[in-house]
């Protein structure tokens, strides 16, 4: 198991433990935090899974790439920026013990 | 004779016709919501199904939610573009088409992406916050006036409505003419055979009307410090201020419609699913609480947009069927919304679903429907109002619905008020 804490608008953590290979997406999802919505299910459709990764955390995460499915989304998404990602395409590896993700306010 | 008018034998119709020979473009089909009962046996017999001859011409069915996700998703393979045909199963810029009208619904990226940023934020969730007092202030002057224990038509009391009032405020719009919005979005999207317009030539005339009504609003914001307003958005913002005429008539044409109608018959949907469904009905008065997820349930139930449609730009295969370049794709979410490999119990409304917004509702990928927190938002409220109001709103008749093969419409809905 992989330690993720997701960091919610009003500065409350939560930290969860979630397998390796399911996503950032799912370690929210089957620990009810709140704030993630995941609407389409996982397949990068819909931009309500959407969270800031911690900059201390952006590299071993990986940045948005340019042109991808991802990014199309991701553009139309309130306040994103560049450490924007869609928690459904973060599968979680152990290297990313300790990861830290903030939600938005609201998803969109 | 319209053998569709032989109620009694539809099932048995709809099991034995050829495959090949079904139909589910025909309007005629929807306005005697029978058009379920042709989605169920393609999805079961032939879930990509291909139509060989229609008023519409030659299209492709998608019924299954997700070959349905597969195509929405992929928008680099299937274009929306007007000039090939649009996003609706009818080509926008047929003949019978009223204007060239350019909207980003109907574009490809990068011009779609472009333009839609442009306007994203007047329902991105931050400023909807701001309008949830006032729409929640008209919802409940709405209710307030309505008579307790007479019969009433929902749809124009209510629905219409309320959802015309968001779109004023949306638009700041001049507040006693805001039934032309309701109007335009009618217009907008009907045929002759509605009755809405008595003609082609008498729609082109009432959107020039409406475009000259716009271009008026538009000079007038142009001229003013920029505001929170769409039209205000659109004549400062980089993106649009230099729009061709049409593509700005276009694209607020687009936002009418798209704020209008389908939140207007989510609205009246809902009241109608809960009538047919008492349990439901009793749990919601018993733990208002699930409005929540209820109305997610309702937006899934109505499907407000019966389909969209795409233009395929390359050969491609889904669900073992070879789709050729410039086919005419169409996605039903009516039926994708109804299938039973990916919704449980997707016949039934159940308002305490586990994952109510897994539906299709607003469409996936680029193209989802911008307004969706904007049309939960008005559901949301007008139905927690409800609840601090009325014990029931009991549907006394049949419901009309509209002629349309794409809004899926009840025009009318008589009910009964009963006080709490």
């Amino acid at each position: 198991m992989v330690k993720v804490t997701f960091v919610s608008s009003d500065g409350t953590r939560r930290a969860v433990d979630i397998a390796e290979g399911e996503t950032a997406r799912e370690a929210a999802l089957f620990n009810d935090v709140p704030g993630i919505d995941g609407d389409c299910g996982g397949v990068c459709a819909c931009a309500t899974c959407h969270v800031f990764v911690d900059p201390a955390w952006i590299d071993k995460v990986g940045r948005l790439a340019e042109g991808a499915a991802e990014a199309d989304l991701l553009q139309f998404a309130e306040g994103a920026n560049e450490y924007s990602r869609l928690a459904c395409q973060i599968p979680i590896e152990p290297l990313m013990e300790g990861l830290i993700l903030h939600v938005p306010e609201q998803q969109y | 004779m319209d053998t569709d008018m032989v109620e009694p034998n539809i099932r048995e119709k709809v099991a034995f016709i050829p495959i090949d020979e079904i139909d589910v473009a025909r309007p005629s089909l929807f306005q005697k919501d029978t058009v379920g009962l042709f989605f169920e046996r393609l999805r079961r017999e032939e879930p990509v199904h291909y139509c060989r001859e229609s008023y519409v011409g030659p299209y492709w069915s998608i019924t299954k939610f997700d070959d349905i996700m597969a195509v929405d998703t992929n928008h680099k393979v299937f274009s929306s573009e007007a000039k090939l045909g649009g996003i609706a199963i009818e080509d926008m810029h047929s003949a019978k088409s009223a204007l060239e009208l350019e909207m980003f619904i109907a574009m490809d990226p990068p011009k779609h992406n472009q333009q839609r940023k442009a306007v994203t934020g007047a329902v991105a969730p931050s400023n909807l916050l701001l309008l949830e007092p006032t729409i929640r202030e008209r919802a409940c002057q709405i209710l307030d006036d309505l008579p307790v224990g007479e019969d009433i038509d929902w749809v124009d009391k209510v629905s219409v409505e309320l959802t015309t009032m968001t779109l004023a405020t949306l638009f700041d719009f001049p507040w006693e003419e805001r039934r032309k919005l309701t109007r335009w979005s009618d217009v907008t999207t009907a045929a002759p055979e509605t009755g809405i317009v008595a003609s082609y030539e008498a729609r082109r005339a009432e959107l020039i009307e409406c475009a000259m009504y716009f271009k008026g609003l538009w000079e007038q914001r142009i001229n003013a410090e920029p505001k929170n307003d769409l039209i205000s958005m659109m004549a400062h913002s980089p993106a649009t201020r230099d729009m061709p005429f049409l593509e700005f008539l276009g694209n607020l044409l687009l936002l009418i419609v798209g704020g209008n109608d389908t939140t207007r018959n989510s609205i009246s949907g809902g009241v109608l699913a809960l009538n047919q469904n008492p349990d439901a009905y009793l749990k919601l008065n018993n733990d208002p609480g699930l409005i929540t997820s209820m109305v997610p349930e309702i937006i899934r139930w109505q499907t407000p947009l019966t389909h969209m449609r795409r233009t395929a730009l390359q050969d491609w295969e889904i669900g073992g069927k070879k789709i050729r370049k410039g086919d005419k794709v169409v996605m039903w979410y009516l039926s994708g919304n109804r299938d039973e490999t990916v919704i449980d119990r997707a016949d039934e409304f159940i308002i305490d679903r586990k994952n109510p917004r897994h539906h299709l509702s607003f469409g996936y990928g680029i193209h989802r429907c911008m307004g969706n927190r904007l049309a939960e938002l008005q559901l949301r409220i007008i139905w927690e109002e409800i609840h601090k109001r009325f014990a029931k709103i009991e549907v006394t008749g049949e419901p009309e619905r509209l002629f349309s093969n794409l809004v899926r419409g009840i025009t009318k809905l008589p009910v009964r008020l009963h006080a709490r």
